[in-house]
Parts: structure tokens; C-alpha cells; sequence
């Protein structure tokens, strides 16, 4: 090499990229100003609108009020909008061609992943926290324990969306398959999710849909940590809270795999 | 002085087309390296197979003694590129682009802020540097990407098709700028063109067509390939001059209006003579050089930029057809 100074060992340069292509996911988010508003608007349009809306007609049990009920499933959606949009930036950059500086660098798939991954879970995080504020307004009390726990369920739920994300976009090859993303991927993991009615009222078929489903146990995660007075009304969570967690972390390993693995094979 | 670039027998198909037949190369250490050929026919996926962005069909590439195949990360990181298409972050300031090329090419912290000033002096943009990418000018963003393609102090700088889209002015500049790199660092330029009056530069250039190469060599030698200059001359009395020529060694000969055409080996040694044994007086007189792109036209039968040609006629049939 060119450069008099001995080379940087290899993982440290990979360490290095995934902190400087993270930084860069940082910076863009910062600097689109419509992109954060977007991303607030639809969670509180969904909870203040179609929330206050549905529980004037929709009588609830176990002493859980029907706006308590879809907090969980609107900081699910909160964080699966975010992590989404961010982690399918890779196809922007695909498009207009930045994705090739990055993909001619000599660093490790892996880092090029987990950067992108990384990115997409501290913006979807905040972006989760920033809802978790509107908590007390619905009177749910909130122990210091739990808020801590909902702050880790935010990282790892995060994580594993923008994984999912990323393996997404890494088999996507033009802009227009956004919408299809959108309509096919998005809006039905969010409706088969537990997030607005309990899975277990749902017909077999997409009861097991929703079984596969990783933004059901993000949901039924955060159920288990807010709903505790639901004692076993249908509105309780429905799977043990380790199982919720267990799931999460093997599904977001699996995506990360995966989406390494896609990002060495494929050649544009 | 040693092969920085080696290719052997490279073949790439899509499908049923071979996009690369058969091509190898040689390049040396310092040496500009020009690839010259029509729209499509192999330039930019020799490049891409070379910066290990493609994987090709067969065949076997080597850069700095690195196997382009087998050892992807140490190839990317001994080679520099400018693609056709700008890839900059437009959100991104110019030093965050450059920050961003500097940490993933794992160059030491210390050195960073220097290396930027550097490059960034280079191209002239320092004043610029702190501005957001998106209000740059076409121009502006491709001396900051041959900035950035500096930074790493490649081995091997990959040009693809620099200056496409360009205003003469700039264009100008980054050839300047590019033939001044040579003299200052140890580098060796690969680049590819479908400008003639840019391959001039080069110290070889490779003419490919149809993703075979079909000549090789320096542009001097190149265009001794066709068979001389071309000479245009007005005299008082054509047809006595016509019979003088004729005996002579001139080639091609033929009149257009009152302007005799011909063409001799060398111009310049064949002028002194003409001029002094010229039966009838000479009113004016024109040597015409051939170009690369006579070359071009000599070895494939089609212009260069034969598309753009189709591109203009259509559009004067459209007109035509548009007054009627």
C-alpha cells in the first residue's frame, strides 16, 4: 500500500466502518426534517385518532382501557415504520449509486450490514422513546423497572426490524419496489400483529401467520411490561414474555446472516 | 517497473451476449492506460470486473499481484474509482464525504484532516468544503470524486468515462489536472473515454470493440496504422497540377470543387517538394493529421460516437416530419 504507516488490523477497520457508515444513517435522518415529523405523526394520528375513535365503540375487559390497549401496538409501529424506512435507505443508495462506495471499500459485508442495521436501531429507538412520553397521559403507572425494560425492548425490537430491513432491501433492485414493500410487507405485519385486536381472536390461518410474524412478539413484549392489570382477559399479552425475547434475538441473527450472505453473492 | 494490472483471457456474459471476449492486458506501473471504444462495448464491465464489483465468466485478473476473485478486500483497497454516474452523498457536506471514504479505507486519524486539505487543494475546492454536496455544481461533484478516488493513495485509479456530461472548460481542467497527477504521484491511471481528443493523453490505449480488443498501442503508433496525412491544396491550375501528382507517390487522389485531395506518407517532408516543383502556382494549402478517431473509423468501419450520429438524424427527421 501506498500509505508508509503500518495497515490497521482488519477488524478494527471493519469496526471503524460500521461506526462511520452508522454516523452517516445518524446524519441524513438529522437533516430531513420531514422524515422525523412523518415518522411522529403516524403513530399519534394512529393512537389519537383511530384509537379515541374505536374505544367509544369497542367495550374492553380486565380493567384495560381500549387506548391502553393499542399503546403496545403503536410503539410497535412507531419502530416498524422506522426501522423499515431507514434500513430500505440501502435501496436509495442502490439507485443513486452511493451504495458502490461503499461496496468497493475493502471492509467486510458484515460491517457494511450491521452499520446499516446499527443506524436503523438508534434512530427507531429514539423514535420509540419519544412515543413511550405519551404514556403517562393514558394513565398506565409506570415503575422505574419498567421503563427500563421498555428502553431494551425498544433496542432489540429495533434491531431485529431493521435486520429484517436490511435483508429486504439487499434483495430489492429498484425504487419501485418500495411500494410493494409497503402495501405487501408493511401494513400487513402490522395488521397480523396483535397490535389492534388480540391474535388469539383471529382466524387459524392468520393466527399462524401472525406466529411467524416478529413484530407479534415485539408487541406481545411490551403487552407483557404495560398490561400487567389484564390478568387473563383476551386483552392480556399471549406468549410468556422469555419466549417473546428468545424469538426477537434468534430472528435477528438469522436476518443478519442472511442479509451478509446476500450482500456477498449478489453482484450488481 | 513492474504489471500493476494483469488480465488474462477474461470473458463476461449476460446470458447469451458476450459483454468481454476474450480480452487480456497489460498495464504498467505509472503508466495512463486508455480504453477506447463505443457505448456498450465492454469498457465499464472490464472496470467493474477489475474493482471486483462483477464476477466474471472467465478468465483471471490480477491488481498490485492481488487476485481480483479470490482476494476482493485487497484489491479494493489498492484501487481508486471514479464511475460514470456521481456517487456522492448529496446530503453529506464535501469533508463528510471525504470523512466517510478516509474512515472506511481505514487511514489513521491523525492523518485524516491533512489528506482532506490535501486532496480538496488539488481539485480547488477548499472553499467549498463545508457545503452540502446537493448545491454543487455537475462539474464541482466530480473534482470532489477525484478528490475522494486520491485519498486512499490508490494504486491504481479506475476513470470511467471522467468527463462525460461536462462543459469543455471543466473537461479541460480534469484532463490538465489528470496528466499533472502523473508527474506528481506514483500512480497508474486505467481510464475509459469515447472522447478521441482525450485519448491523446494516454500513454497506450486499448481500442475495444464489440468486447474484443482490437488494437493496442501508443496513440503515435496508432495512427501510424493508417496509411498518412491527408493534404488539401488550391492551385492556379488543378489539371496540371493533377498530372504533376500523379507521377509522384501520393495516394487517394481526388478533387472536390477546386480543391485538390491527397493523401502521402509524410506530410512534412513531402510539402518542401511539392511547393517547389509545382507546375502551377499553389493559392492555398492544408495538411490534415489523422486523428484516433480515423483510426477508429479505419479499424472498426464506424465512428466513435456512430450512436449520437443516429441520435441527431432522428431528431432532423422528426423535425421534418414535425414542418410538414
Amino acid at each position: 500500500m501506498a500509505s508508509g504507516s503500518p495497515p490497521i488490523r482488519h477488524w478494527v477497520l471493519n469496526l471503524i466502518a460500521v461506526y462511520i457508515i452508522t454516523l452517516r444513517e445518524l446524519k441524513r435522518f438529522l437533516r430531513q426534517k420531514s422524515r422525523i415529523i412523518g415518522s411522529l405523526a403516524r403513530p399519534l394520528f394512529w393512537l389519537l385518532v383511530v384509537g379515541s375513535g374505536l374505544s367509544q365503540i369497542i367495550r374492553t375487559q380486565g380493567g384495560v382501557s381500549y387506548m391502553q390497549f393499542i399503546l403496545p401496538g403503536i410503539l410497535g409501529l412507531t419502530i416498524l415504520f422506522s426501522s423499515m424506512f431507514s434500513s430500505l435507505s440501502i435501496i436509495w443508495d442502490r439507485e443513486f449509486g452511493f451504495l458502490k462506495e461503499i461496496l468497493v471499500a475493502p471492509i467486510s459485508r458484515l460491517a457494511i450490514v450491521l452499520g446499516k442495521v446499527i443506524g436503523g436501531t438508534i434512530i427507531s429507538t429514539i423514535q420509540g422513546v419519544l412515543i413511550m412520553a405519551l404514556i403517562p397521559f393514558l394513565r398506565i403507572p409506570l415503575e422505574l423497572s419498567q421503563v427500563i425494560a421498555l428502553l431494551l425492548l425498544a433496542v432489540i425490537i429495533s434491531f431485529s426490524l431493521s435486520s429484517f430491513g436490511v435483508l429486504i432491501a439487499s434483495l430489492m433492485r429498484s425504487l419501485e419496489s418500495f411500494n410493494l414493500i409497503i402495501n405487501f410487507l408493511i401494513m400487513p405485519m402490522f395488521f397480523v400483529s396483535g397490535a389492534l385486536y388480540p391474535i388469539k381472536l383471529l382466524p387459524p390461518p392468520i393466527h399462524i401467520m401472525a406466529s411467524f410474524n416478529p413484530l407479534s412478539y415485539g408487541i406481545d413484549a411490551f403487552k407483557n411490561v404495560l398490561l400487567r392489570e389484564a390478568g387473563n382477559s383476551p386483552l392480556a399479552p399471549e406468549f410468556p414474555f422469555y419466549q417473546d425475547i428468545l424469538f426477537i434475538l434468534v430472528f435477528s441473527g438469522i436476518m443478519l446472516v442472511v442479509a451478509t450472505l446476500v450482500f456477498s453473492w449478489k453482484k450488481d | 517497473m513492474s504489471k500493476v494490472i494483469e488480465i488474462h483471457n477474461l470473458v463476461k456474459c449476460y446470458k447469451k451476449f458476450r459483454a468481454v471476449d476474450d480480452i487480456s492486458l497489460e498495464v504498467e506501473e505509472g503508466e495512463i492506460f486508455g480504453f477506447l471504444g463505443p457505448n456498450g462495448a465492454g469498457k465499464t464491465t472490464t472496470i467493474q470486473v477489475l474493482c471486483t464489483l462483477l464476477k466474471p465468466t472467465a478468465g483471471s485478473a490480477y491488481i498490485n499481484g492481488y487476485d481480483c476473485f479470490t482476494q476482493p478486500a485487497l484489491v479494493r483497497s489498492c484501487i481508486g474509482l471514479v464511475f460514470q454516474e456521481l456517487i456522492l452523498d448529496d446530503e453529506l457536506t464535501a469533508e463528510e464525504n471525504l470523512r466517510f471514504h478516509c474512515y472506511l479505507y481505514g487511514l489513521r486519524r491523525k492523518t485524516i484532516p491533512a489528506r482532506i486539505q490535501k486532496v480538496l487543494k488539488l481539485v480547488d475546492l477548499e472553499d467549498r468544503q463545508h457545503d452540502i454536496v446537493r448545491r454543487f455544481s455537475w462539474g464541482m461533484k466530480r473534482r470532489l470524486e477525484l478528490a475522494r478516488g486520491l485519498l486512499h493513495y490508490p494504486k491504481v485509479l479506475f476513470l470511467d468515462e471522467p468527463t462525460t456530461g461536462l462543459d469543455p472548460q471543466t473537461r479541460y481542467h480534469i484532463w490538465e489536472f489528470i496528466a499533472g497527477l502523473k508527474k506528481t504521484e506514483p500512480i497508474t491511471i486505467f481510464l475509459t473515454t469515447h472522447y478521441m481528443e482525450e485519448a491523446e493523453i494516454c500513454d497506450r490505449i486499448g481500442i475495444i470493440d464489440r468486447g474484443q480488443i482490437i488494437a493496442l498501442d501508443t496513440p503515435a503508433e496508432l495512427k501510424k496504422l493508417l496509411p498518412g496525412d491527408i493534404i488539401e491544396a488550391k492551385t492556379r491550375d488543378n489539371q496540371q497540377v493533377w498530372q504533376f501528382l500523379s507521377n509522384k507517390a501520393v495516394l487517394d487522389l481526388t478533387q472536390d470543387n477546386n480543391t485538390l485531395l491527397f493523401k502521402v506518407r509524410d506530410a512534412e517532408e513531402f510539402l518542401p517538394h511539392f511547393i517547389r516543383e509545382s507546375p502551377a502556382e499553389i493559392l492555398s494549402i492544408s495538411i490534415k493529421k489523422p486523428t484516433l478517431n480515423d483510426v477508429f473509423l479505419h479499424l472498426t468501419g464506424k465512428e466513435i460516437r456512430a450512436e449520437e450520429g443516429n441520435i441527431k438524424e432522428t431528431w432532423k427527421k422528426w423535425r421534418q416530419a414535425a414542418r410538414r
